[in-house]
């Protein structure tokens, strides 16, 4: 195959990179395996599931289903780039551990980038609201109750309100 | 990886022409939610791609000169929901749209993706019917428009020419079309999310000044047969007429002449035409209703 390895320049988490990557790589292959961020995990690689999620230039992807070539010039964000300085958790993450939204955990990084999309909306939504915009994940554990209650606690401590009864 | 053989990158609409003329047995690739989940199936594994993607002239909502609404091929359904021309004057392409699959499948797949797959239960499909949109396709000739109902000639199959090296590259819903007409979209599945449509119906219609008749219905299917469907003997029930609820019964009963919907492991034909019925009165009604009329 002619042309089979392109450079990608992007920015991931904050810094601008580049990586020469195989054409036929897809973006969950790249952050993978060329930028060692193994948050993004392999679940279905169909699309179904969600592990994989990332944030590019702010919308939410499934990177499995997502060419590496297109991360030119975009900028993508990884649970990786939540981490504080000293290695602090973020709100949205010290709330998974509250909740008890996390059990095996596979599923998490994937659920807590939509969730970051989320927040940063600065929007209120109801709860069939944030179902919806949390369906595009799988939990094999949870049950998904204590995601939604991280994410919405999440949600009304941002806004500075009280979550109502 | 992927099993691909070769992948293109078009950087504009002549480099993507050029590019299939060159390379004639090469696909296209838009979002690739289609694409690459058929590669990993194997379906379309060792496959030549062109990838459209980073053409972003393809993106966006506009009005042309003539008013018609026109939506760039690689539009991708999130950003077909939040745009304002869409909620002003096609809103329920825009809320059929917010079904597809989940917020992720959502933000990469585009409405150019979801019609020249020729899917019949793609979730666009049978709101674009119903509002009798154009097909923009351009090529090393130029431009053609087509009508929707035309694009569309068997399942999986639609009118792209690979020999002239077409691609889609825009959507257009007429004014004629969209001016004063209201419309509502039922999509039936199993479950809410990451559910392909059992069956899908898109009503609209355009009532007169008083909203005591209705002037234009038109209401359309996918999954009622092999491609999306419109269903004139419907249609003609309720043109003229004023919208009671007899009106209602006369226009749901009437889709059944249309329509011919097959048994599948999804849902039986009897089944898909019960439904179609119920889904066509609530659809007409809650049209009726969007455009400020109600049932007399
Ligand atoms: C998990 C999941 C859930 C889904 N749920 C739904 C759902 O609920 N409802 C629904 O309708 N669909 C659903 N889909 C299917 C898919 O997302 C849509 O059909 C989408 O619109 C495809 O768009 P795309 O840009 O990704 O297309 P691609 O995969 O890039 O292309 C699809 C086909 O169209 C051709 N093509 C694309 N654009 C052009 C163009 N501009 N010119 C010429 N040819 C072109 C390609 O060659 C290919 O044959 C789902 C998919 C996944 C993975
Ligand atoms: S691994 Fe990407 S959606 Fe499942
Ligand atoms: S915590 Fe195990 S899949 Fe969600």
């Amino acid at each position: 195959m002619s042309n089979q390895y392109k450079l990608v320049r992007c920015n991931i988490n904050g810094k601008d990179v580049e990586k020469v990557v195989d054409v036929r790589a897809s973006l969950t292959d790249m952050l993978r395996n060329d930028y060692r961020l193994t948050s993004v995990k392999k679940g279905c690689e169909v699309g179904e599931c969600g592990a994989c999620n990332v944030l590019i230039d702010g919308e939410a992807f499934n990177s499995c289903i997502y060419l590496a070539v297109w991360a030119e010039g975009k900028h993508i964000r990884t649970l990786e780039g939540l981490l504080g300085p000293n290695g602090e958790l973020s709100d949205i993450q010290q709330a998974f551990i509250d909740e008890t939204a996390i059990q095996c955990g596979f599923c998490t990084p994937g659920f807590i980038m939509s969730a970051v999309e989320i927040l940063e909306s600065g929007k209120e939504y109801t709860d069939d609201e944030l179902r919806k915009l949390l369906s595009g994940h799988l939990c094999r554990c949870t049950g998904y109750e204590n995601i939604l209650r991280a994410v919405k606690k999440t949600m009304y401590k941002r806004l500075g309100k009280p979550i109502p009864q | 990886m992927y099993d691909m053989k070769a992948l293109y990158e078009a950087e504009s609409v002549e480099h993507a022409i050029a590019l299939r003329l060159e390379h004639p047995t090469a696909q296209i690739i838009a979002g690739g939610s289609d694409v690459l989940v058929q590669m990993r199936e194997g379906k379309r594994a060792g496959a030549e791609l062109i990838s459209i993607y980073g053409i972003d002239a393809l993106r966006g909502v506009t009005l042309d000169e003539e008013e018609n609404l026109r939506i760039g091929s690689l539009t991708s359904f999130s950003h077909i929901t939040r745009d304002a021309l869409i909620q002003e004057r096609c809103n329920v392409l825009g809320e059929a749209v917010d079904q597809v699959g989940s917020p992720q499948i959502r933000n990469i797949g585009t409405i150019g993706g979801n019609t020249c797959n020729g899917v019949t239960s793609a979730d666009s499909a049978s709101t674009l019917h119903a509002w009798e949109a154009i097909v923009e396709l351009t090529g090393k000739n130029g431009v053609r428009r087509l009508p929707i109902h035309d694009f569309y000639l068997r399942a999986g199959k639609v009118d792209l020419r690979v020999e002239e090296g077409e691609i889609q590259t825009a959507i257009l819903i007429p004014k004629a079309s969209y001016e004063r007409t209201f419309g509502h979209y039922i999509k039936y599945g199993m479950r809410n999310a990451m559910e392909i449509a059992t069956l899908g119906c898109s009503v609209n219609v355009r009532l007169s000044p008083d909203k005591t008749i209705i002037e234009r219905c038109r209401i359309a299917y996918g999954v009622a047969g092999p491609v999306p469907m419109r269903c004139p003997s419907a249609e003609a029930a309720a043109n003229g007429h004023r919208p009671t609820e007899e009106l209602a019964e006369t226009f749901s009963r009437a889709v059944l002449e249309d329509i011919n919907p097959r048994d599948s492991w999804r849902a039986s034909k009897a089944f898909r035409q019960h439904i179609a019925v119920e889904m066509a009165r609530r659809c007409l009604i809650k049209s009726i209703r969007k455009a400020g009329g109600a049932l007399q």
